[in-house]
């Protein structure tokens, strides 16, 4: 199993990557590899065993509705690159969500 | 040909809880931009979220209200974008395994009620805010990690009118059970839709449209009107629906194709690491049963069997729980329910509308209506007097008693009282009284009128008929 370099190019587009051309090129071979030894797990009769989605065996970790203080607005926009005091402030966008 | 239109509604709720659904931040609408974050909702490294105890007992009774089955298993995934608002990269919400599930409202239709199924009701957290100004967008993240629950309903709604009432419906269910406000303006309830046409009779579902933007329930009802118009059009012309999504724009009234969607719905999915399972109990869930609030429809009639009122006047009463609780606490030791429900109908509801207020804003206690009604059911006061001391009590927020004693508002009921001021009356219009005479009967109203004018509407209305008759009638022979 190998992957295209279609899907690398979505993929990176996903998560607002820019890859050089040499990159998507090491991607898809890095990947692809990746793929391959994952595999593997394929070869396994897994048929009566039930998914595992979480490491731990607990449940139901849950707290009370209660209130915590909350961050002082100054130390929120502290390390933002652009802010108005008020407001993060962020390249205009347009609604895609 | 004749078109089918075929809709299913996502509905958001707000939670009003205290605190968001992962971390102690407060969830207060309206407060300064950026006040209300913390490391956890900011999604900073290394912050951990833990689950808020009373998102899942709201899950709950979402779920009880809505004849849902509840899943005694369920746990949360990431749903993976990029936006500005959002800003670990993806919003906690459920995928696999919906915490509700297979349910259904009832909606009121011509042909009476109709099921409209509901395929999902799961926890999820909330975005920020973007406001797109001419010189950037700027975010305010206090919205970001407010418990929301997504109510999926099944394409079973007919028509954009049909979508308008499940809205309706859903909006008072849900705030009956008081787990949300479900105010639109507030953003508590937002609604996306999904449309397709098919020709009548057929089994398979045409290609849908999404329709999001809507900011009002009359706004979602247009905006399907206007989908199913551009569909079936388009159809007819022998061109094929686009799937895709389109914003409704409330100014020029039409859809809008959304730009770049080419990868909005590829949000990779996968279990949250975070957060560990939800495992509810039977007693858990009878707890919750325990507590669960009266719901629209039992209340509906339990108010026409207990109260005997009318199902149109029960349904005035109960169409927000806020009102059938004002009633039920005015009618609590009062004598004529029939008086106290036309006194809300026509009075307390008038007065609400007029000042643009909620009813527990209502300057007039439930109390405060059932002292005043009290001297009118005992005859104390006129009908005319009991509105004149409403009006009265709205202004200065007095109550009854001292208004009608300040005033001396009580109603004239002493015979001799009311039989010289009559004869004085009668006396002083000889030309109404010869007319009255003659056939003319209906100057009673006239005599009513001078009776009322001279005693400022405190005449006891049946003892001044009475005695104006016998004046009037009597001389005549
Ligand atoms: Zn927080």
């Amino acid at each position: 199993m190998s992957i295209s370099r279609e899907e690398v190019l979505h993929i990176a587009k996903l998560a607002r990557l820019s890859l050089t051309e040499e990159e998507v090129e090491m991607y898809t071979h890095q990947l692809g590899e990746i793929l391959n030894y994952i595999q593997k797990l394929n070869e396994l009769d897994v048929d009566n065993i039930e998914p595992m989605k979480h490491v731990l065996h607990i449940v139901n970790v849950l707290r009370d509705d209660k209130n915590l203080p909350s961050l002082s607005r100054e130390d929120v926009l502290k390390n933002a690159p652009e802010h108005d005091g008020e407001y993060f402030k962020v390249p205009k966008v347009l609604k895609t969500e | 040909m004749n078109w089918e239109i075929v809709i299913g509604l996502e509905v958001h709720v707000q939670l009003k809880t205290q605190s968001k659904a992962f971390c102690g931040c407060k969830t207060t609408y309206g407060s300064p931009p950026n006040s209300q974050t913390c490391p956890v909702c900011l999604g900073y490294p290394g912050a951990l979220p833990v689950l808020n105890r009373e998102v899942v007992n709201s899950a709950i009774k979402a779920g009880l209200a809505t004849h849902s089955k509840i899943r005694y298993r369920s746990g949360f995934a990431r749903k993976n974008y990029f936006y500005p608002d959002l800003p670990k990269g993806y919003q906690i919400s459920q995928y696999t395994d919906p915490i509700c599930y297979d349910g259904y409202i009832q909606i009121p239709t011509e042909e009476g009620k109709k099921k409209i199924g509901l395929i999902r009701i799961h926890m999820e957290e909330d975005a920020g805010k973007s406001m797109h100004t001419e010189n950037g967008t700027l975010i305010d993240l206090n919205r970001c990690g407010i418990p929301l629950l997504e109510i999926v309903s099944c394409p079973d709604i007919r028509s954009p009118q049909e979508a308008y009432t499940y809205l309706t419906t859903l909006k008072q269910i849900i705030r009956y059970t008081g787990i949300s406000d479900c105010n639109m303006e507030e953003g508590s309830l937002r609604c996306d839709a999904n449309l397709s046409v098919r020709p009548m009779g057929e089994k398979t579902l045409g290609t849908r449209t999404e329709l999001k933007n809507m900011n009002s329930f009359h706004g979602v009802e247009k905006a399907l009107a206007y989908e199913a118009n551009r569909q079936i059009t388009c159809l007819e012309a022998g061109e094929p629906i686009e799937q895709q999504t389109l914003l409704w724009n409330e100014q020029t009234q039409r859809a809008e194709p959304m730009r770049s969607k080419e990868e909005s719905h590829d949000y990779r999915y996968f279990p949250e690491p975070d957060l560990v399972d939800v495992q509810l109990t039977d007693a858990w869930i009878q707890d919750i049963k325990a507590v669960m609030p009266e719901l629209p429809e039992e209340r509906l009639s339990r108010f026409i069997k207990h109260y005997g009122l009318s199902e149109e006047d029960s349904l005035v009463l109960t169409a927000e729980h806020e009102i059938a609780d004002y009633f039920e606490a005015a009618v609590q030791g009062f004598q004529d329910i029939s008086l106290m429900n036309h006194w809300i109908r026509g009075e307390i509801l008038r007065i609400l509308k007029e000042k643009q207020i909620s009813i527990d804003q209502c300057p007039i206690s439930p109390k405060a209506l059932r002292d005043l009604l009290t001297y009118l059911l005992n005859k104390k006061i006129t009908p005319q007097t009991a509105k004149t001391v409403l009006d009265n009590m709205v202004k200065t927020g007095e109550s009854a008693d001292k208004i009608i004693e300040k005033k001396g508002l009580l109603s004239i009921t002493s015979s001799e009282e009311l039989d010289a001021l009559i004869r004085n009356i009668v006396e002083k219009h000889p030309e109404e009284v010869k007319k009255y005479r003659q056939g003319k009967t209906q100057l009673l109203g006239f005599f009513m009128g001078q009776v009322m004018k001279a005693t400022k509407g405190r005449a006891d209305q049946k003892i001044t008929r009475h005695i104006l008759q016998r004046y009037l009638d009597a001389t005549e022979e």
